[in-house]
């Protein structure tokens, strides 16, 4: 058997006292992307919080390719859904940041980070300023900088839903492409089935409601079926009971 | 007329109006003129008295450059430090508050009973007037930077120091200046008060000798020199600020 890129096993989140989500056991598998659905306020963010190592769920072990690395920050990279480019650097300075924060040579990390300025389709904006950039665009440099973290597992939370309709499609596809072109593993949380059914090979469904005393659990795991997704959203639909 | 145009001729036109209407007024003895000079006779008077007031000029510039340098150093000190320490913060913020209800009509003559007439209580009081919005705009400045950009910062393993340098700097940047413009001003007013209670040069030295032979000319020249002074400043950190905040030039074009 081989050995999931990430796995969690048996978390129990608690946030300020609150238990917010039990049991929560869920694996990506090396080179898959898997979507996290679920309502708001149901614990998504707590849970990736606790992934990515920024704090430490109360009970469970996060494994990175079979290592403990529960509340160990900087071992998977985590991009959100406001793009958080830092105002005062230009793109490249925001790209080049994670290598800068290692400690690598600022020359070095310019050069890294121009040359996959192409593939992430941000050719000409190297100079420019966060705010001279559209929604879409900040996102795409948001995702180079999240891509230096060089961690091959990255979570994704909820990363194109600031984006117009138009805008997310394209982006959620371009991004499908390019992360099995880099060989990335990806949890990505959102709340649209449409995004879940069309990016993830495998969909978790988290559901519960911790601010009205009901813990979350993980109700379900439906595989996508890549030639009909339409069954798969229809299956998904009717496990949220929006059937 | 074109916006761009209109912001720079309207108040230019404003003040020039406000000159006439006073010249005017003086002209057609509506004033006496030993109660208030006419913007000519303030002229000639400065023109007239030019080496001196340079001279005395001079002193207060750089009375108040230092002080403001040494109240911009304590300010930027006491911010990071209650930037990072949440004790020191709750035990010095009530205390520099206070420091400000003093006034500073106050405390100078006491300055000048502790310090003498030299330079000292002059740098003192210019330190005790400029710290304070240093301190408070960057303070401000540092605790308005997005919590999720530190989070994310710290999955990149950033340390604090990094975290400092990279996204709460630069986050606290444009309130610095404008606090340090408050500053620059507070610099040269208090360099003047402070030199009103005794000294051998300055801006305010010249104020009280002249108002004690009663050119009141005199005065009003030595009142527009600390106006262009402070006017000056204010230009300067402006330009520092277009220097060292580009992204904000461009924030702003693109809104």
């Amino acid at each position: 058997m081989t050995v999931p890129a990430l796995e969690a096993c048996h978390l129990k989140l608690v946030w300020e006292d609150l238990a917010v989500a039990e049991d929560i056991s869920l694996h990506v598998d090396e080179g898959e992307i898997v979507c996290l659905v679920g309502r708001s306020g149901c614990g998504k963010t707590t849970l990736f919080h606790a992934l990515a190592g920024l704090e430490k769920p109360a009970e469970g072990t996060v494994l990175l390719h079979g290592e403990n690395i529960t509340g160990v920050p900087g071992r998977v990279s985590y991009m959100l859904q406001k793009d958080l480019l830092l105002p005062s650097r230009t793109i490249l300075g925001n790209a080049m940041l994670p290598l800068i924060l290692r400690g690598i040579d600022r020359d070095e990390a310019r050069a890294r980070a121009r040359d996959l300025f192409a593939t992430f389709g941000l050719s000409g904006t190297e100079d420019l300023w966060p705010s001279q950039l559209s929604g879409g665009m900040r996102q795409r440099a948001a995702l180079l900088r999240t891509y230096l973290m060089d961690n091959d597992v990255v979570l994704l939370d909820e990363p194109f839903s600031a984006l117009d309709a138009i805008t997310r499609v394209e982006l959620r596809r371009w991004f499908a492409g390019m992360a099995r072109e880099l060989g990335l593993s990806a949890l990505v949380i959102t709340h649209d089935i449409d995004e879940a059914v069309d990016l993830g090979s495998r969909i978790y469904l988290l559901d519960g409601n911790p601010m009205q005393g009901s813990v979350s659990h993980l109700i379900a795991e439906a595989p996508v079926d890549a030639q009909d997704r339409g069954a798969a959203k229809a299956a998904v639909g009717a496990l949220l009971g929006l059937a | 007329m074109h916006p761009s145009h209109k912001k720079r001729v309207v108040p230019a036109v404003a003040v020039a109006s406000l000159l006439v209407m006073w010249q005017a007024a003086c002209l057609f003895g509506l004033i006496p003129a030993f109660m208030l000079p006419s913007p000519l006779n303030v002229m000639a008077a400065l023109l007239g008295d030019a080496p001196l007031i340079a001279s005395h000029t001079l002193t207060t510039l750089a009375e108040a450059a230092i002080g403001l340098a040494i109240g911009v150093v304590l300010g930027f000190a006491l911010a990071v430090l209650m930037e990072r320490f949440e004790t020191f913060y709750l035990a010095v913020q009530p205390l520099i508050t206070l420091s400000q209800t003093v006034p500073t009509i106050a405390i100078a003559p006491l300055l000048v009973l502790w310090l003498g007439y030299g330079i000292l209580p002059k740098i003192v009081l210019i330190v005790l007037t400029t710290f304070f919005p240093v301190a408070v705009s960057l303070a401000d400045g540092f605790r308005s930077v997005d919590r999720d950009i530190v989070d994310l910062m710290r999955t990149m393993n950033a340390s604090d120091l990094q975290i400092f340098r990279y996204a709460k700097l630069p986050a606290a940047a444009e309130q610095f200046f404008s606090g340090l413009k408050i500053s620059a001003t507070y610099a040269i007013v208090s360099a003047v008060i402070a030199e009103w209670l005794g000294g051998a040069s300055g801006l305010g030295v010249y104020m009280t000798r002249v108002r004690k032979s009663f050119s009141y000319d005199k005065m009003f020249a030595s009142i527009a020199v600390i106006s262009a002074l402070s006017l000056a400043l204010m230009k300067l950190v402006g330009l520092l600020e277009h220097i060292c905040i580009p992204w904000k030039q461009i924030e702003r074009i693109e809104s």
